[in-house]
């Protein structure tokens, strides 16, 4: 359960939505989430160490299974990747991809791990009142990738077409060359470009943190008795089930987007 | 659940494992594969060259089987007619030499014959002229009718 001095359903629920957040200066802006930081650093390097390790070993000859799985891994991003971008897409593109769709489904995962139990561990184990297991789940997270992606995405419509090709492409699409829709072209290009990490940041936001609420919901009927902590318990494991499948979805959604939005700025108008 | 700098050490992180997984995990992954798919795609085509090949040498031994086939029957044939021919030959010997043998017989024969008649001839012209002489004897010379005595002989 949650601490011993908020035991309201509201505390509870803020509580365990609460990030561990270090204040380095003055204002809001200047802090750290260190939860969101670590675990995102400790599950890239744990997977992706493990990644390196299979691509250290690798064979052309009959694979291992470590290998089988990772070529599986490779075929499916490879694949994705290729049917989206076309152009050369080893150099940057497919390991971009494979590093989101991994990364991303890893975070996500973390919604797996039991939240009171966990807050139990790092509470008793580590020593901290305030830590959360879901990087994905909070909008610094998933917003910094998104942004990410997006200077990439500026980074290569500058590189491919050049910054008057980029330029030229602000004023005149979608609606043409004339002088009298470079204001509306323009506009609309702003829209665009407001909308795309946003919409890309937000939605795995949401999906990661309605997830957890609804755990953290069903952690409530724990509350109301042992009838309750069963029918609880019973919910949890449905909606763990179901979140299998939110996981993955979201992180496939993600690296899609992220491809699609970086197809779209190798593309001229 | 605001923006702060965690944002922007995130996005450090982010940058980092991109960079980690285009330099270390990508190129070694899609070298193996490629090179694999490469293997596979040579195995393939040597296998296929080896079925051709096979279908070619098939098809060439195929040939010489009729060619060898037809050779043989052709010397059959030639064989069977040679066979003919000196069987004809042998008997168109054998008719000319039984042909002689009966020719030689018969001239012999006919020799044989000449020569009694001629045998016959003399003793009768003898006998002639022995039964002449009887009858006649004085007056008929042996000598000055020799040459009537010897046509006589040769009328007869």
């Amino acid at each position: 359960m949650a601490t011993e001095h908020e035991l309201s359903p509201s505390g509870y629920i803020s509580h365990h939505l609460s990030n561990n957040a270090v204040p380095l200066g003055d204002g809001g802006f200047w802090t750290l989430h260190i939860d969101t930081l670590g675990m995102s650093a400790i599950l890239g390097v744990i997977v992706f160490g493990l990644l390196w390790l299979a691509a250290r070993g690798v064979t052309s000859g009959v694979p291992n299974k470590r290998q089988a799985f990772v070529e599986l891994l490779f075929g499916f991003i490879d694949g994705q990747v290729k049917s989206i971008f076309h152009g050369e897409r080893h150099k940057f593109i497919a390991p971009l991809a494979l590093t989101v769709f991994v990364w991303v489904f890893m975070m996500n995962a973390m919604d797996f791990l039991p939240i009171d139990i966990m807050a139990w561990i790092y509470h008793s184990v580590f020593g901290l009142e305030y830590w959360r297991s879901v990087p994905t789940s909070d909008i610094n997270a998933t917003f910094a990738l998104a942004l990410a992606v997006w200077f990439l995405m500026i980074f290569f419509a500058i590189s491919v077409k050049g910054l008057g090709g980029w330029i030229h492409e602000l004023f005149c699409s979608p609606f043409g060359s004339n002088p009298l829709v470079w204001i509306p072209n323009f506009l609309f290009n702003i829209i665009e470009y407001v909308s795309k990490p946003l919409s890309h940041s937000l939605r795995l936001f949401g999906n990661m943190y309605a997830g957890e609420v609804i755990f953290l919901l069903l952690g409530m009927w724990a509350a109301t008795g042992l009838v309750g902590t069963f029918f609880g318990a019973f919910l949890g494991i449905g909606w763990a089930i179901f979140h299998i499948l939110i996981v993955t979805l979201q992180a496939f959604i993600f690296m899609t987007l992220t491809v699609v939005y970086l197809s779209m700025a190798h593309d001229s108008h | 659940m605001n923006i702060n700098l965690t944002l922007f050490a995130q996005a450090i992180t982010f940058a980092v494992l991109i960079w980690f997984t285009a330099k270390f995990i990508w190129p070694p992954l899609l070298g193996a594969i490629e090179k694999r798919q490469k293997e596979i795609a040579d195995g393939l085509a040597a296998g296929e060259r080896g079925r051709s090949e096979l279908e070619q040498a098939s098809k060439r031994s195929a040939e010489t089987v009729e060619e060898a086939k037809l050779r043989a029957s052709d010397i059959i044939s030639q064989a069977e007619k040679r066979a003919t021919e000196i069987v004809e030959a042998a008997k168109d010997a054998a008719k000319t030499e039984g042909d002689r043998i009966i020719a030689g017989a018969k001239a012999e024969i006919d020799q044989e014959v000449n020569r009694a008649k001629e045998g016959l001839r003399q003793q009768v012209s003898a006998l002639a002229v022995a039964g002449a002489e009887k009858i006649l004897r004085k007056e008929i010379d042996a000598k000055a009718h020799a040459d009537m005595l010897s046509t006589i002989a040769n009328e007869l």
